[in-house]
């Protein structure tokens, strides 16, 4: 076994791309995810990769967009404004069907907002974030040995599916620094016979397009894609369930809010009251069969997030409100403590009695 | 420990420059009484010597750090007081430099008058458990880079090598080598070997010139 080291979850999500076979890097500076590019900088050219500093994250997609034509593994990362701009990147990626890897390491919005973390861009990332009908794959770490393992699977699924792939961090996960082991087996990248790599006069050349002449045929290309998202929903739902065998109050969050929450969980536990958590992996696809499965012995659900309220309407959505769900929040970089959410979770065993 | 008027910290980011940078600042205090940490930080908006804010005005240690550190405001801005530094000699400070090249150009502003006076000492932080310090040979590499960043010459190595929470005593001394390694290559002083307190009292005389450290709160846990 390899030795564990002391990284960044920035820092661990560019190593693990390099891991599973990513040459090649496009992106822009931007607070609190810098640390990816700076690490990118420093490694790729030592192994023959590209790392490229583009002139504004519009750029950084677009060269993205181009590599994954090519069948080339290819990563971008940016902040919450900066994953704006790339919008119309990402929809022509997921509308041309290209695997690609996106990182957003989420702070404080709307707007410039601040540099501090957040979860306000759940909404925008689920709902796949530029225009037209089409979601992304996203995948939510709250740890940095995490960060590492789900960009590995980002790179997998977003090949296995032919769609972009997100890592969905906040400031905190990205900034925070733990042992991560890299202890991985990494499997060998899909054939791609669809890569546009030049024909050498020995094939049909290959077409890499998002635009449809003929709009029977747009409306076909559409409802196939979606066939393939029911796929997906059946097949990679990830979450992590904790106590929630007996829970009567289940606390659930993503990323960052997750580690707050599992604390108020312990110590509600310690204080008799039947508590769990559950933590969603993928955020898309939805982890609908484990809140389903909560509803057995669930009262009450507290959605904790770094944002005015988003993740809350899947749960509501996925537990088809047959319980109340409730927020306990804090937005603008803040973030709610073990303290405020054993508070709600108390408030919640109150109702319930 | 004996100190110059002004001991810098310098090192790969996140090597651990500020925890020490702070707990320095408080041995210093022990010994005399004008007592500043200055935060030169201008690449890092996150892990400030400001998170020990109350601990260091509790110390009566004075704090030069930019007002927008800790802040929304994502400029690579100085300390309005940050000449103080070389300006009053009858400071002793501690100055956290900011990681890597990149952090330490902001420190050649005040290169020159740290040269006049010739006063200082400057310390490379290592931690051989970060991916790109795992050698000596890497760790020559950030510092001759740090030291073209800024104009200074460092004066000594603290070895700070540690895997976060999960840093055990064999953690600790699996990296004795290592500090001496990187000052063999470097041809600079092993000034201490920095450990988390609670691992102190197992460590002490297996480590050359252990210090023990209290970190700065995390905000998650």
């Amino acid at each position: 076994m390899s030795e564990k080291v002391l990284m960044k979850g920035n820092e661990a999500i560019a190593e693990a791309a390099i891991l599973a076979g990513c040459r090649h890097y496009f992106g822009y500076p931007i607070t609190p995810q810098t640390e990816i590019a700076a690490y990118m900088a420093k490694r790729m050219p030592k192994i023959g990769g590209t790392f490229l500093q583009a002139e504004s994250e519009i750029a950084a997609i677009n060269m993205v967009y181009g590599v994954a034509s090519a069948g080339k593994r290819v990563m971008t990362s940016s902040s919450s404004p900066g994953i704006s701009l790339k919008g119309e990147g990402i929809s022509y990626l997921a509308g041309t069907d290209l695997p690609a890897v996106i990182v957003n390491a989420q702070r404080g919005g709307p707007g410039l907002g601040g540099i501090q973390p957040s979860q306000s861009d759940y909404f925008q990332a689920t709902r796949g974030g530029g225009h037209g009908d089409y979601h992304i794959i996203v995948l939510a770490p709250s740890s940095v040995q995490e960060m590492a393992q789900l960009t590995i699977k980002a790179f997998e699924l977003a090949d296995e599916y032919l769609m972009p792939a997100m890592i969905l961090a906040d400031g905190t996960t990205g900034q925070m620094m733990e042992p991560v082991s890299f202890d991985f087996e990494i499997k060998e990248p899909p054939a791609k016979p669809w890569a546009t790599t030049g024909t050498k006069g020995e094939r049909r050349h290959n077409i890499a397009n998002s635009l449809y002449l003929d709009p029977e045929k747009l409306e076909r290309i559409n409802n196939e894609r979606f066939a393939r998202y029911e796929i997906i929903k059946e097949k990679e739902q990830l979450a992590e369930e904790y106590l929630t065998e007996d829970a009567e109050i289940v606390v659930t969050g993503f990323g960052i809010a997750a580690r707050i929450a599992r604390n108020a969980v312990d110590e509600a536990r310690a204080q008799g009251i039947k508590a769990g958590l559950i933590r969603p992996i993928t955020l898309w696809p939805f982890p609908d069969k484990v809140y389903k499965k909560a509803l057995k012995t669930a009262k009450r659900f507290i959605s904790v997030e770094l944002s005015m309220g988003q993740m809350i309407e899947d749960v509501k959505l996925a537990t088809e409100c047959k319980v109340p769900v409730s927020l306990c929040y804090r937005v603008g970089g803040m973030i709610p403590t073990p303290a405020q959410v054993l508070e709600a979770i108390k408030q919640a065993a109150k109702e319930v009695k | 420990m004996h100190f110059k008027r002004v001991t810098l910290l310098a090192g790969h980011y996140g090597s651990g420059k500020t925890n020490i940078a702070v707990n320095l600042a408080e041995e210093l205090r022990k010994q005399a009484e004008n007592v500043a940490i200055a935060d030169l930080d201008i690449v890092n908006p996150y892990y400030r010597t400001l998170d020990s804010k109350d601990r260091l005005a509790h110390a009566g240690i004075r704090m030069i750090v930019s007002k927008f550190a800790n802040s929304n405001v994502d400029i690579p801005a100085m300390p309005q007081d940050m000449y103080a530094v070389v300006d009053d000699r009858s400071l002793h400070c501690i100055v956290d430099v900011g990681g890597d090249d990149r952090g330490a150009l902001a420190l050649g502003r005040l290169s020159p008058g740290l040269r006049e006076e010739a006063a200082y000492d400057m310390w490379l932080v290592a931690n051989r458990f970060r991916p790109l310090t795992r050698t000596a040979d890497e760790v020559l590499e950030v510092m001759r880079e740090i030291e073209t960043a800024c104009g200074l010459r460092f004066t000594g190595i603290i070895n700070n090598s540690n895997l976060g929470a999960e840093t055990t005593a064999q953690t600790v001394l699996s990296s004795v080598d290592f500090g001496r390694e990187c000052s063999r290559v470097t041809g600079l002083p092993l000034v201490m070997t920095t450990v988390e307190a609670s691992l102190a009292e197992e460590l002490a005389g297996k480590v050359p010139n252990l210090f023990p450290l209290t970190l700065q709160k995390r905000p998650v846990e």
